[in-house]
């Protein structure tokens, strides 16, 4: 792992529960590592999986995805579909050799600042642990003889 | 999803305006690095720093750029989108552009406020000012959205809360559905004795305004009741309201209470809720004297008729020809359409059976405060005499604080009441029964108006305050009669063992039991202790999350009697403002499908939570209701020909902002 690697993390909060959640930690003064940048939408279920692959493949090292809890959606039950296509994408992630735990799916309400700052610091260390994703480099060419065919 | 085209910036000339926020920002965050970073950016044309943006000036200054630069979009990065968003679309739109046409970006509470790296926090600030560049260039016109909004109003909840807020606005004449679950409104404040620090009559100064609710031509109260189901949007609200059954016919009821001397119960069997079990009542009764509507209840689970259908049924016997009691009263469900709502749904007191090692429910002479301010009133079940349970007056009293407060095991915030009620109930126990009364806190809380004055009087009138939170109660041993408090007095550095007669637990407020439950029903949030979550917790503090639906009393935070009749006021305020402007603009976020790529495959129609998509048979293609799209994106993100497009939240649109922060510098 290259030195002084700092993981940069594509953030996806919903605008009602995790996006509050934030602006909570701030006002509070919590402190968290900073590798994050947050992009809002107004659900969690407006999350199109392609947006997580798009940032992966051009830099983000991790991607972290933040709903309201299971019940609580302000839209009722995005995040139950926000749900379904993790676990599609996570399986579609594992197909590309992509580490899953590079994404990660939360549910923060408005008022669990902690658990905000929590989810970060941890998906920060972990990413920071299993290196750059390098996704949007060249692939390594391998020479013929490595490849088996089965 | 959408395919981009890279190139379409149309020649837009940005504008970049970088708040300092006093210190706030500018603290952590290479302001001026920042603005030379955003002038740097394409299709930025002009890019500053201001101390506040948010102020006239800074404001204005969005105003006079648009016109001497030619701006085409706005950028502003300062606070939360939460705060401001609002006053900028406004300065952009005084600048003569689509109010859309801008974009913040959250410094403050996503970065100056949670780091304390400043290159770290800087480059952050600079990756998320380029994303919004980048999106904003991709911005739409849009156009503002209104609703109507309907005049009537629905109150949950019939405390002093409740109650204020109906009178204020059944007093600005809007109709008012107040919803109450028990049988009659009052809520616990009808249960108190005296007030703190003034000493008024509970009683006095609520039952007037009680009377007023039943007597309120604006006022419909549905006691007994409770809201099973809440559809629709701000302004438009279609509540269903569950009323059970009373068996006595509202109406036709006059209050007599014959019918309780006729029951064939002739002594009082039942635990009386209102008194919390110190006395009893009939299965047909009143809950107080005072009790709005001064109408009977039967119980149906106490009731001989309703449990084995051999009752006499003496109490229709002599009611007679008023006919008021109906047996067979079924459920009912009413249905009602109103603007605004206000939550008033109150609190629970502790339950100090959590606390084993104060005994409560084992030891008689344990009670909470709630229980003696019952013991103390004239109304109550020992008419207003203080006695134990067994018919003694104690002579000695042990009053401890924080129950279920300021306690990591139970609830870790302050009550903020009971260190007043505790002083309140000190001096009345003291005033009725001359017993020696000691007070046990941790911290004396009496920030008030004219609490402070209250505290040294009660000091002065010879209560033992002690300093020291009780770690066990015992009985008095060797057969003695009393109980013993071990506390250690904190100021003295001293364990004392207090004997005394009746102790009293200062019970802290807690979020009513199916708080959850009613918070789901009408789509708002909790704090994490559990009490239903503000908008802000200084500037927006009886709003909520969900537009139309307010706050008011101790659903929203434990808090004394005139801070909820100012939540309530607020509240009704709120509500008026909503009502009176007519109309209120709904976020453009909404989603449309692009009718020439819809291949109609129906994967979105099942997706959506409010039916606002629909599919056109003729056309073969979904449509999306733009009244009843609330703009979640869920369909947007599922079409798999990437035909759903939402406004504000385009494709494009994000892909430009995961662009922008991920950019290297």
């Amino acid at each position: 792992m290259p030195d002084g690697f700092e993981p940069k993390i594509v953030a996806f909060f919903c605008n009602w529960c995790t996006y509050l959640a934030a602006d909570l930690a701030g006002t509070s003064r919590m402190k968290y590592a900073p590798n994050i940048r947050v992009i809002r939408t107004m659900c969690s279920g407006r999350l199109d999986p392609q947006f997580v692959l798009y940032a992966l493949a051009n830099g983000a090292d991790g991607v972290l995805i933040g709903g309201c809890h299971p019940g609580d959606c302000h839209y009722q039950e995005g995040n139950y579909k926000t749900l379904r296509r993790y676990h599609l994408l996570k399986r579609l992630l594992k197909e590309y050799g992509i580490e899953e735990e590079r994404v990660r799916l939360e549910w923060i309400s408005a008022a669990e600042a902690d658990k905000l700052r929590t989810a970060v610091n941890q998906l920060v260390e972990k990413v920071r642990a299993l290196g750059p994703l390098r996704w949007c480099a060249p692939v390594e060419v391998r020479e013929p003889s490595e490849v088996t065919l089965q | 999803m959408a395919q981009r085209q890279r190139d379409s910036d149309g020649g837009a000339r940005v504008g970049v305006y970088v708040c300092h926020c006093g210190t706030n920002i500018a603290g952590t965050i290479d302001i001026y690095g920042l603005t030379d970073f955003a002038a740097s950016l394409p299709g930025v044309a002009v890019a500053r720093e201001y101390k506040y943006m948010c102020s006239d000036p800074g404001q204005a200054l969005i105003k006079q750029d648009i016109a001497d630069h030619s701006l085409t979009r706005i950028v502003v990065a300062a606070c939360s989108p939460c705060l401001h968003e609002k006053t900028f679309r406004h300065a952009t739109a005084l600048g003569g552009l689509n109010p859309y046409f801008f974009q913040m970006v959250n410094i403050r509470e996503h970065d100056s406020w949670v780091h304390t790296d400043k290159a770290a926090a800087t480059a952050k600030a600079k990756d998320l000012v380029r994303a919004a560049v980048n999106r904003v260039k991709r911005h739409q016109p849009l156009e503002r959205r209104e609703v109507s909004v309907k005049s009537d109003v629905l109150v949950v909840g019939g405390g002093i809360a409740g109650i204020h807020a109906a009178l204020t606005l059944a007093n600005a004449g809007k109709r008012v559905y107040l919803v109450e679950r028990e049988p009659t409104i009052g809520g616990h404040m009808a249960m108190f004795d005296k007030t703190f620090p003034t000493l008024d009559c509970a009683a006095c100064i609520l039952t007037p305004k009680m009377t007023a609710v039943k007597m309120h031509p604006n006022i419909t109260l549905w006691t007994m009741s409770e809201v099973a189901r809440v559809e629709g949007y701000v302004g438009n609200y279609r509540v269903t309201v569950k009323r059970k059954p009373r068996y006595v016919i509202e109406e036709l009821c006059l209050g007599c209470m014959e019918c309780i001397e006729a029951c064939v119960f002739k002594q009082a069997k039942v635990p009386d809720e209102f008194n919390l079990g110190l006395s009893k009542r009939k299965p047909v009764y009143i809950p107080f004297p005072q009790a709005v509507p001064q109408v009977v209840v039967i119980d149906p689970e106490t009731c001989i008729e309703f449990k084995t259908g051999k009752c006499k049924k003496t109490c229709i016997e002599i009611c007679g020809e008023r006919n008021a009691i109906d047996l067979q009263q079924k459920e009912e469900l009413k249905t009602i359409e109103v603007g605004a709502i206000v939550l008033a749904t109150g609190f629970r007191i502790f339950d100090a059976k959590r606390i084993p090692y104060y005994g409560y429910g084992e030891y008689p002479n344990v009670y909470t405060g709630l229980e003696v301010e019952r013991l103390i009133n004239a109304a109550g079940p020992t008419g207003g005499e203080l006695v134990m349970r067994g018919g003694r007056k104690p002579t000695s009293v042990g009053i401890i604080h924080c129950v279920g407060s300021r306690d990591e095991h139970t609830n870790r915030y302050c009550s903020r009441v009971c260190c007043m009620y505790s002083l309140k109930l000190a001096h009345l126990i003291k005033e009725k029964t001359g017993a020696e009364v000691y007070s046990l806190y941790i911290d004396i809380r009496a920030p008030g108006k004219a609490f402070e004055e209250f505290y040294n009087r009660v000091a002065e009138e010879g209560i033992r305050l002690i300093r020291g939170k009780v770690a066990d109660i015992y009985p008095a041993p060797n057969g003695g009669s009393g109980l013993v408090l071990q506390v250690e007095d904190t100021l003295l550095c001293r364990v004392h063992k207090i004997l005394v007669d009746m102790v009293v637990l200062a019970t802290g407020l807690e979020p009513r039991a199916d708080a959850q439950e009613v918070r789901r029903r009408f789509n708002i949030g909790c704090s994490s202790e559990g009490f239903f979550l503000e908008r802000h917790p200084k500037l927006a503090p009886v709003n909520t999350f969900t537009d139309g639906i307010f706050l008011a009393g101790c659903c929203q935070g434990p808090k004394d009697i005139p801070d909820t009749v100012a939540q309530a006021g607020a509240a009704a305020g709120e509500a008026l403002a909503l009502i009176d402007a007519g109309a209120f603009e709904l976020e453009p976020s909404t989603a449309y499908v692009l009718k020439d790529n819809c291949s109609g495959c129906k994967t979105c129609i099942g997706l959506c939570p409010y039916q606002a998509i629909s599919f056109v048979e003729d056309r073969k293609q979904a449509e999306i209701n733009e009244i009843l799209c609330k703009g979640c994106g869920t369909c947007v993100a599922a079409c798999p020909s990437g035909s759903i497009r939402q406004h504000l939240f385009e494709d494009e649109e994000i892909l430009e902002e995961i662009d922008g922060v991920l950019a290297y510098a």
